[in-house]
């Protein structure tokens, strides 16, 4: 099992999360996150002070999957996410021990 | 065709039978009035019935201008003054607004009242009508004579409350609840009521209309109310000092949303203000109406401009800023500008303030907050020397020789001794204002201190000055 954590524009989360229901993914957890990368904010005026806001506001997609479909999700993100521009976001992979179902006990892959 | 000629006959008859009505009672009125003493009773009583109809009409303009300019302080300057301050701070700030409108109206019932507008000296009244003593619903012909003199009380409080209230915007977020009450108590008491005697009461010094020493132009309060709350603003931001990180920290405001509510909220609440200074339903009260709405659009459009062209865009916050900057610069000479001067007025006070805000507060390094200086400081003081160029007999002929013929008002109609009275007004409220407001917040500074904490500062004051957050949102149902 692997855990897909996939932090984008968030202007592309309708597009994400259609391009992921296309390849049968069912569950996600979706986090309203402020952050930054490479991409440099933006300046802000209130009565003649500017405020430079560094920390932009972006969504964080959280999916753990088993490892057959790791690789389709990845392409599906990218593929839905990608404007080519700085500030599209990034995608990280971690090794998952184990799941449990809360309802029935359930263990490992069956339980997602 | 029958029914064609029967209508204009029906309708011949019915004109007839409406005429011979009409006429009955000056039927009636002919016998009654066959003596001259009962024809001098009647007109006696028509005279009468038509002077309550027009107090009528007077009182139920005032209450509705009342009931406006308490609007301007809850919500109207509450919402104003809290979008702009963070968001742990939201209910302290609008908590300062809100507690004027309650504990100024016991202290105006009290001995406000008399000390602002009793019988006194030049410079202050007594204690003549202290309780509401002889303050009843007969009229007071010096101030208001078609309304009761209650009316003028209660409208006049109104003014009373949302003074002490803009000052408020200076120290925000950083001023303890109990020396802010504590101050804003000695403040209407030492410094609101004797500026507002001086300028409206009986015997006041600069009163206009009631022939004072040096007669200032000033409407709706521009002297008494804004630039006495601004400049008091200024001393606030200097003797407490810088908001714990100002500049350094980024304070942004939390939520322009809840400013631009307010702003439109005292946008329609001047009209209390301003065409409600009128103190009756006439025609003047027309008069300052335009020209408040046109001082304020015109502002709005100054402010946001200049705002444009040095930014290069134009902010929602910048354009209500501006709106409500012209609305103060208009405050004095509504009543007495024409539309196409208010225009000019409102252009100019937008700018004005827009420069004083941007620039010369940051030059100057005061973190007066939420602009209360450089809004209602500022623009009221432009506004009072604009009043003294622009003032117009025409529009309203408050100067008269002995033999009761209207003499010139403002500079541009050739009173250029109009434009020192002014200076003469300004520089008084300056004075009482920077020196009352000094010994005052000394006085609280010894007695209970007057910042929180910084411990309290940087918990914000919903939390450490009441106990309660403004925005708590339970995650669970």
């Amino acid at each position: 099992m692997t855990k897909v954590e996939a932090i984008i524009q968030t202007s592309k989360l309708d597009a994400v999360k259609e391009a992921l229901h296309e390849i049968g993914i069912e569950g996600m957890t979706v986090l309203e996150v402020r952050g930054h990368g490479r991409q440099k904010g933006h300046t802000e005026f209130y009565r003649g002070r500017e405020y430079t806001v560094d920390l932009i506001p972006k969504i964080k997609i959280e999916m753990v999957l088993a490892d057959d479909m790791v690789e389709k999700s990845v392409q599906a993100i990218v593929a839905a996410a990608r404007t080519g521009k700085i500030g599209d976001g990034k995608i990280f992979l971690t090794r998952v021990d184990d799941a449990i179902r809360i309802r029935n006990d359930e263990r490992g892959e069956s339980a997602l | 065709m029958t029914e064609r000629r029967l209508i204009p006959r029906i309708a011949i008859r019915f004109i007839l039978i409406v005429i011979l009505l009409g006429l009955a009672p000056l039927n009636l009125y002919a016998q009654n009035s066959s003596t001259p003493d009962s024809q001098s009773k009647r007109i006696a009583a028509l005279e009468q019935q038509a002077a309550d109809a027009k107090s009528s009409a007077d009182n139920a303009w005032m209450l509705t201008s009342s009931a406006l300019v308490l609007m301007m302080t809850g919500p109207g300057l509450a919402l104003f003054y809290g979008g702009l301050v963070r968001k742990k701070n939201v209910l302290g700030t609008m908590m300062q607004s809100f507690a004027m409108m309650a504990v100024i109206t016991v202290l105006w019932a009290i001995v406000g009242y008399s000390l602002a507008f009793g019988a006194g000296n030049g410079f202050i009244g007594g204690f003549h009508n202290a309780f509401l003593r002889g303050v009843g619903l007969q009229p007071d012909v010096d101030y208001a004579a078609t309304i009761p003199l209650q009316t003028f009380m209660i409208y006049q409080l109104m003014f009373a409350i949302i003074t002490p209230a803009l000052i408020t915007g200076a120290f925000a977020e950083r001023m303890k609840f109990s020396a802010m009450l504590l101050f804003l108590i000695l403040w209407s008491l030492f410094v609101y009521d004797p500026m507002a005697h001086m300028v409206w009461g009986k015997g006041g010094l600069l009163n206009a209309s009631l022939g004072g020493r040096f007669p200032t132009l000033d409407f709706a309060g521009g002297t008494v109310v804004h630039v006495s709350s601004g400049v008091s603003a200024l001393v606030c931001a200097l003797y407490l000092g810088k908001r714990l990180g100002y500049p350094k920290v980024a304070m942004p405001p939390h939520s322009v949303v809840l400013s631009f509510i307010g702003a439109c909220l005292l946008w329609v609440g001047w009209f209390g203000f301003n065409a409600g200074s009128a103190l009756a339903a006439g025609g003047l009260a027309t008069s300052a109406f335009v020209a408040t709405h046109f001082g304020a659009a015109a502002a709005a459009i100054g402010w946001s401009g200049a705002e444009w062209l040095r930014n290069g865009k134009p902010s929602a916050l910048g354009t209500i800023s501006g709106a409500v900057a012209g609305l103060v610069a208009i405050t004095p000479a509504a009543g007495f500008v024409s539309p196409m001067s208010a225009l000019v007025i409102g252009l100019i006070a937008g700018a004005f303030c827009f420069w004083m805000v941007t620039k010369v507060k940051l030059r100057f390094g005061y973190d007066d907050s939420l602009d209360a200086f450089g809004v209602h400081g500022a623009g009221g003081t432009i506004g009072a020397l604009l009043t003294g160029i622009f003032a117009s007999s025409v529009i309203n002929p408050i100067f008269k020789d002995g033999n009761g013929n209207v003499l010139p008002s403002g500079l541009l109609e050739g009173n250029a001794h109009q434009l020192l009275n002014q200076c003469v007004g300004i520089a008084i409220a300056w004075v009482l204002a920077i020196v009352g407001t000094l010994i005052l917040l000394k006085i609280v500074d010894k007695l209970v201190g007057l910042r929180v904490t910084d411990e309290q500062e940087t918990q914000g004051l919903d939390l450490s000055q009441h106990g309660e957050e403004g925005y708590y949102w339970e995650t669970s149902a």
